[in-house]
């Protein structure tokens, strides 16, 4: 689809912009003629010097995740083991600039051949390091600071982006560049749109759009192209302060009415982002994230640790923990079944880990030690038939007798069930043993329309607004309510403004949503 | 040599030894008594704990064990002081970092 003068990217940072290109400057030439040793020496460590000045300067008016990348460059140039390479290449007679290039493309190597992809992201900040030395060994003046611009390269540094001026709006695209380096965390922060991984980039452009909602740089743009996205961008500047607006308000209906939301959480670094007063408390956190695919099982105290973290984070407000929910189609070496013909009909969620009671064990002893610390909910995914409620009420039990009997601080909390299996849909009333339901959506709408929506070709029949799958919250809404067991709601299908009304005329007043979207939800409630 | 401290500990911290994390760890090895060494396996290769360059470079993920050694009069209080940083997740409260975020 993408035309001659467009480009497809991963978005990294989300939003609109269009503006004037400037290109990210290129290495600083190489060009000294070797002095002495000792000249030598000290040229580089008068260049690091500067450089540990212009650091310092930035980190004075840097927070958050700002003012850990420059912590970290300066630590680096700070260290003395940093220079000693080149010192040595210096001793043996090459020039201050060429010895630290060489010395810091060796150290940067190192990182781009990381397994971790955290490692790898490092080389970026390795580079920054790089250039601004030799920026200073080559004589070289401040980078220009651009405002209201396109920055277009190859990848960009850190301290570039934190240098310039984002006020008037702009925008970041790169040939490479990762959405896990610090300089999109920092993009994600101040709302810079930034799109990485466009491969080739145009060797001529003066104007580009960058539409960092559907990933696509568009250059020198046509006029008519312009004027739509001048209209979309000037749409979602409003909608986006809308939303600014109400996220820190009670979520309400147009007539009044209460309604809480919550958010979806699959990892601990998501909330570094996330302000616990936009919501009203983690309505799924999916447990998963501890569990990576060739890494042994995470421990007791790790889990623990972890879980307590999060209810840290939420101070008073509710924490749904989900139990590891894994199978087939999500294997874990060592823990998941091998084939399955049908991953998803097969041994996932509860059904796996009452299998594996050792491995459940050891999270229900987390979960139970770390419930001290706050407001914690167990919910058990894939619950089929009420059996599997009492099993895993019974194991927490045990593993709460053991744990006092250890003398652990621990208690037992409110343990609640997925409703996405249609057996529990159909017939809630039969698992009335849960202390809550949170509906599945997602799940609950593959299998009532028997189609993934992973699968192109059925996608379309893949819609939570199917009538039968309403019907089937509705159903459950309504036992909830009769029975008075606390009900939410915590597929895609909150998170998205059109299908509100529908789950709040099936009763739903508490829903759990994309951390990016509740003040969206908030607003969309607004107008029901 | 007879009388090396030695220590190891699991990093739970949930990335692993990343850029805060060895930060952190290399201001505090430079305040300390004596100076300790840390290594990825049991065997080394030892590296200068109060070297951010070094340690990073060590790149070790969460759940993987960090060595630590230490010689001279002060030792077992300064590799104490290091393995106890780690205890304490490096002091990295999450929850309270987002005090300056916006």
């Amino acid at each position: 689809m993408p035309a001659g003068n467009e480009r497809r990217g991963t978005v990294a940072s989300g939003g609109l912009f269009g503006g004037p290109v400037v290109r990210l400057d290129a290495d600083a030439e190489i060009r000294r003629l070797a002095g002495s040793p000792e000249q030598e020496n000290a040229a580089l460590a008068e260049a690091v010097a500067v450089a540990l000045g212009d650091i310092a300067a930035l980190m004075d008016r840097a927070d958050g995740d700002a003012a850990d990348i420059l912590g970290f460059q300066l630590a680096l140039l700070e260290d003395d083991e940093l220079v000693a390479p080149a010192n040595a290449a210096i001793a043996a007679g090459m020039a201050a600039d060429l010895a630290w290039k060489n010395a810091m493309d060796a150290e940067i190597a190192g990182y781009e051949v990381a397994d971790d992809e955290y490692f790898r992201a490092r080389a970026a900040d390795l580079r920054d390091v790089r250039d601004r030395v030799a920026r200073h060994l080559a004589g070289g003046t401040q980078a220009p600071m651009h405002s209201g611009a396109v920055l277009l390269g190859d990848d960009i540094a850190p301290t570039r982006f934190l240098e310039t001026d984002w006020s008037k709006g702009g925008a970041v695209l790169l040939a490479r560049g990762s959405t896990t380096a610090h300089v999109a965390m920092l993009a994600r922060g101040r709302g810079v749109p930034m799109l990485v991984g466009l491969g080739e980039i145009p060797a001529e452009a003066d104007e580009a759009i960058v539409d960092a909602e559907k990933g696509l740089a568009i250059f020198d743009p046509p006029a008519a192209t312009k004027s739509t996205y001048a209209a979309r961008t000037a749409e979602l500047v409003k909608q986006r302060e809308a939303e600014a607006e109400v996220l820190f308000t009670p979520a309400k209906l147009g007539d009044g009415t209460p309604v809480e939301v919550l958010i979806n959480v699959a990892s601990l670094d998501e909330l570094d982002a996330i302000n616990p007063a936009s919501c009203d408390g983690i309505g799924l956190m999916r447990s998963e994230f501890l569990f990576s695919d060739g890494k042994p099982l995470p421990g007791e105290e790790h889990q623990y640790k972890t879980y307590r973290r999060l209810l840290e984070w939420a101070g008073d407000r509710p924490v749904t923990i989900r139990t590891l929910d894994v199978g087939g189609d999500k294997p874990i070496a060592g823990l998941t079944p091998g084939e399955e013909k049908n991953p998803f009909l097969g041994l996932r969620g509860v059904r796996l880990t009452l299998a594996r009671p050792e491995v459940f064990r050891t999270q229900l002893r987390a979960l139970a030690r770390a419930a001290v610390h706050g407001n914690l909910k167990i919910m058990i995914p894939m619950v089929t038939v009420p059996d599997e409620i009492t099993r895993t009420s019974t194991l927490l039990d045990e593993c709460v007798r053991e744990l006092e009997a250890e003398s652990m601080d621990c208690s037992k909390p409110p343990l609640g069930i997925m409703v996405e299996v249609p057996a529990v849909a159909t017939c809630p009333e039969l698992f009335a043993a849960a202390n809550f339901f949170s509906i599945g959506s997602n799940d609950l709408t593959q299998y009532v329309t028997a189609a993934s929506r992973d699968e192109p070709a059925v996608a379309a029949l893949n819609d939570p607004a199917n009538p039968a799958v309403l019907q089937l919250i509705e159903t459950t809404a309504r036992f909830a309510r009769d029975a008075g067991i606390d009900l939410s709601l915590c597929g895609d299908m909150a998170s998205e403004p059109a299908h509100l009304r529908a789950l709040i005329e099936a009763g739903l007043r508490c829903l759990s949503v994309a951390p990016a979207r509740v003040g969206r939800v908030k607003l969309a409630l607004r107008e029901v | 040599m007879t009388d090396m401290i030695r220590a190891e500990i699991v990093i739970t911290h949930n990335v692993g030894l990343h850029a805060r994390p060895s930060v952190k760890l290399t201001k505090l090895a430079k305040q300390l008594g004596a100076p300790v060494e840390i290594a990825a396996m049991p065997e080394g290769p030892w590296i200068d704990a109060k070297s951010i360059v070094k340690v990073m470079a060590l790149k070790i993920p969460q759940g993987n064990t960090l060595y630590l050694r230490g010689s001279g009069a002060e030792a077992s209080q300064a590799v104490e002081a290091l393995v106890d940083l780690v205890r304490r997740d490096f002091d990295l409260e999450r929850a309270d970092e987002n005090a300056g975020g916006k």
